[in-house]
């Protein structure tokens, strides 16, 4: 009982937050001066009609009104109008979820194992040469930002071997499917760039939780008991290092919608954060801030998704309790 | 003898009479920096992180005095000049490995075979125009056949490639430079070339100053001449000629101005006094130097992380402290404030401020963006302080401290403050690559504006030279290779600097 109350708790405060950024970025947004209507003749009175409806021409407070309204009763985000005219903004942000999460899956899938398991190789062989030189490559990737390996990736294996297409490719070009083998093929490279980072950040994390748990007295109990290091380590080490490890992983799946905005712009992804670029550089306002508050909500779940599942993994820590 | 009657004058103090004190320590107290630096030192990988950041910080503000050129200085005619470090070596010597077809390895000696002859006598041999000073082509290497078309991979100096260029000037300006060129020896001016009749190839490219048909050059007799052909009789001129047969050097344009062909590589030495042209890491798109921007560049990343790096420094020591030492209700007030704060995405903000503040032109973009980072920058700081505050505030020496009558101030700042300075050292270093990197992902993107003629930064310059990837890429590569840099020895130093404030990692080196 008092698990659930204390989640009710979280999600209240949670919900307290989005509100408040809302209403911030609403009224921020709505401050900028607005762009005139592009349509002509009968378009013209169609996207007039459409921004009375929204209550463009209204004071700002009422014009938030009649937004949240429409959001809560019809799950309207408002119109786009530059960069997909006219268009609902829900079904915008709709059409570029795809990419996006499958670039940021098929780089989970990759990432993860092979973060864990090279965290585990260097705690394993603690102050051996293996460990010290994953050490100085996790460093090192961990230091480097994200674009410049991407951009090595793309010089080196697009342009020089020309293993890959330097961007990935229209949804048209890979015959109308986002699972066809022309799009996982002009995916690799930004899933590659998309990696490196996580690998090591993951690599790091495991191998520092790793050798604390392979250090501490039980290991010591487990191996008087008879079982033998390896035993010992998988059994025991290993699964009380995952505590930690598994809340961060849970939230990188959250991660997931939100992508990376410098890597779907290197490689040409139309994803969300080419989006989010693409309504502030056009100025296609109900975009921009149906996108902040996408990026919002998603930041705000990845939290509260680590916190609770701090707390359903450890035993240890009982939620809600003082 | 009797113990208990000695006798009075023979009893005497063993110490005769002096008085005994503690000893002072012979050896030097260790304070708490001494102590840091002591560990500090021993970490070998901080100590090169710190050296490679003073350089490049010597790099940043001490960067434009070795370079003669300055922010704002472009030249459209030297544009993608690859790196050039002045020296001869075999590599970074400003040369460009092209595929060249037969026509444009005709024009690229074409420049080197008319700078050697400034008077258009036609006296020129091939030889002479392969080993010209200004010759483009300085290594030829293999050549294929490519779906029927001949070419040839060749080094060329990218400077060089610029060869000629139409100028108009005053005509007392032109006989200043032939002034100029009587003192040295150098030539600029070279004959007109023209450009109104059929053999003409391009009327604004100064270098095809030879007769043309179709694309290729012309053979005396009017055919299509092979390189094999010019290497035995050489270029056919195409220069303009006054009535008399004479070469002409400049054509009026109108009243006061006219044109004339200058060799741009000495036109550029007449114009800077005898300098030449040589750019340590090349030229971008647009003809900046990359090193006099990159080190501009550099400076505004770097003050902009230091600049934040104080302003959170403050504020979050005073807000932790508050928090921290009061507890209670204001703990509770302020903590709610933050965290509600500690979940509004920065790019968002960042976003907000640039369209609200800069681009209505209240604030530049260097402020509001340094706004944007304080918004929410603090809050890490404010955290670890708070953390020390609750720790200490209620230790023996703080309530002896009171009892004496110190004020709360006092005893924040005198007693608990100084406890705390380890972590907001570390946290304050470690501010410094994110901001970096924060600030260099958002111009790269261009929600946040560095370019301008004054102006640029890392981020930008990434983000310009993304184009040239392919053709040209030592326009992202030096960027690049700074902020990795700086990247790797920011971290590299401030988990140095950690590790050497934790006094609990005291003696398990040895």
């Amino acid at each position: 009982m008092a698990k659930f109350i204390y989640i009710l708790k979280r999600l209240g405060a949670m919900l307290l937050t989005l509100i408040v950024i809302y209403v911030i970025s609403f009224v921020l947004i709505k401050l900028l001066p607005v762009e005139k209507p592009m349509g002509q003749g009968n378009q013209a009175r169609i996207e007039e009609a459409r921004r009375e409806a929204l209550g463009y021409n209204k004071p700002i407070m009422e014009q938030l009104w009649i937004y949240t309204r429409n959001i809560i009763t019809k799950w309207d985000w408002g119109t786009s109008w530059k960069i997909d005219y006219m268009a609902d903004v829900g079904d915008v942000i709709a059409t570029r979820l795809p990419p996006t999460i499958l670039i940021n899956v098929y780089s989970l899938l990759f990432s993860i194992p092979m973060g864990v398991i090279l965290g585990i190789f260097a705690a394993i062989k603690k102050n051996k040469w293996q460990d010290q030189v994953i050490s100085v490559l996790i460093m090192l990737f961990i230091s480097v930002p994200s674009y410049v390996y991407a951009f090595l990736v793309q010089y080196i294996l697009g342009f020089k071997a020309g293993w890959f297409p330097l961007v990935v490719s229209s949804l048209y070009d890979a015959g109308g499917s986002w699972f066809s083998w022309t799009m996982f093929h002009s995916m690799i490279l930004p899933v590659l760039s998309l990696s490196f980072g996580d690998i090591a950040g993951l690599a790091r994390f495991t191998r520092a939780e790793l050798t604390e748990q392979l250090s501490s007295d039980y290991m010591l109990l487990a191996r008087t008991k008879g079982l033998t290091r390896s035993q010992a380590t998988v059994r025991h080490a290993l699964k009380n290092a995952m505590v930690p490890i598994l809340p961060s992983i849970i939230s990188m799946f959250v991660g997931v919608l939100g992508g990376s905005l410098v890597i779907e712009q290197i490689f040409g992804v139309p994803g969300i954060g080419a989006l989010f670029l693409k309504s502030i550089n056009l100025k296609d306002y109900d975009v921009f801030m149906a996108t902040s508050m996408f990026y919002t909500v998603i930041g705000l779940a990845a939290n509260i998704l680590i916190d609770l599942s701090y707390g359903f993994l450890d035993p240890r820590i009982r939620m809600g309790e003082r | 003898m009797d113990i208990n009657n000695i006798p009075h004058e023979k009893l005497q103090f063993a110490e005769g009479g002096l008085q005994l004190h503690d000893q002072k320590f012979e050896t030097k107290p260790i304070g708490f920096l001494k102590d840091a630096w002591l560990r500090f030192k021993k970490n070998k990988g901080s100590i090169v992180a710190a050296i490679i950041i003073l350089f490049i910080i010597a790099f940043a503000v001490l960067g434009p005095l070795f370079s003669s050129y300055a922010v704002s200085d472009s030249d459209a005619n030297y544009t993608l000049c690859r790196p050039d470090l002045g020296l001869g070596l075999p590599f970074w010597n400003g040369d460009k490995e092209m595929r060249l077809n037969d026509n444009y390895v005709a024009l690229l000696y074409g420049i080197g075979y008319g700078a050697e002859d400034p008077d258009g006598t036609g006296n020129v041999k091939w030889q002479q125009a392969v080993d010209s000073d200004y010759a483009c082509i300085v290594n030829v290497k293999d050549s294929v056949m490519e779906s029927g078309m001949h070419y040839t991979y060749c080094d060329v100096d990218t400077v060089m490639r610029v060869g000629f260029s139409y100028q108009t000037i005053t005509m007392k300006e032109f006989e200043k430079i032939r002034e100029w060129e009587k003192e040295t020896g150098i030539r600029v001016i070279y004959p007109m070339v023209d450009t109104e009749n059929e053999f003409c190839m391009d009327p604004d490219d100064a270098n095809f100053w030879y007769k043309c048909i179709g694309k290729s050059p012309m053979t005396a007799n009017g055919g299509r001449a092979s390189l094999e052909y010019l290497q035995s009789a050489g270029y056919v001129d195409n220069y303009k000629r006054d009535a008399d047969g004479n070469i002409m050097f400049y054509v009026n344009k109108d009243k006061t101005m006219i044109n004339t062909r200058v060799l741009y590589y000495n036109y550029y030495r007449y114009m800077h006094e005898g300098s030449t042209p040589t750019h340590i890491f090349g030229t971008d798109g647009q003809g900046y130097d990359i090193f006099i921007r990159l080190a501009s560049g550099a400076r505004i990343s770097l003050l902009l992380a230091f600049g934040v790096s104080i302003i959170n420094l403050t504020i979050g020591a005073f807000y932790g402290a508050i928090e921290g030492y009061y507890g209670g209700i204001t703990d509770m007030i302020m903590e709610r404030i933050s965290d509600i704060l500690a979940d509004v995405p920065f790019i968002i903000v960042a976003t907000l401020f640039q369209q609200h503040f800069v681009q209505t032109g209240k604030v530049s973009a260097f402020t509001g963006l340094l706004f944007a980072f304080v918004l929410t920058g603090w809050l890490g700081t404010a955290y670890r302080v708070r953390t020390q505050f609750y720790r200490f505030k209620n230790q023996e020496y703080v309530l002896a401290a009171r009892t004496l009558g110190a004020s709360d101030m006092r005893i924040m700042w005198k007693h608990i403050f100084p406890n705390s300075l380890g972590t907001i050292i570390t946290s304050s270093v470690l501010v410094i690559p994110s901001v970096i990197f924060s600030e260099s992902m958002l111009s790269f993107l261009g929600i946040v504006n560095f370019q301008s003629k004054d102006m640029t930064s890392i981020g930008t310059l990434l983000s310009n030279g993304q184009k040239y990837l392919s053709t040209d890429p030592h326009v992202i590569f030096f960027p690049a290779l700074v902020i990795s840099l700086l990247m790797i020895s920011f971290n590299l130093f401030g988990n140095g600097l950690r590790d050497a404030f934790n006094p609990s990692l005291r003696g398990t080196e040895e």
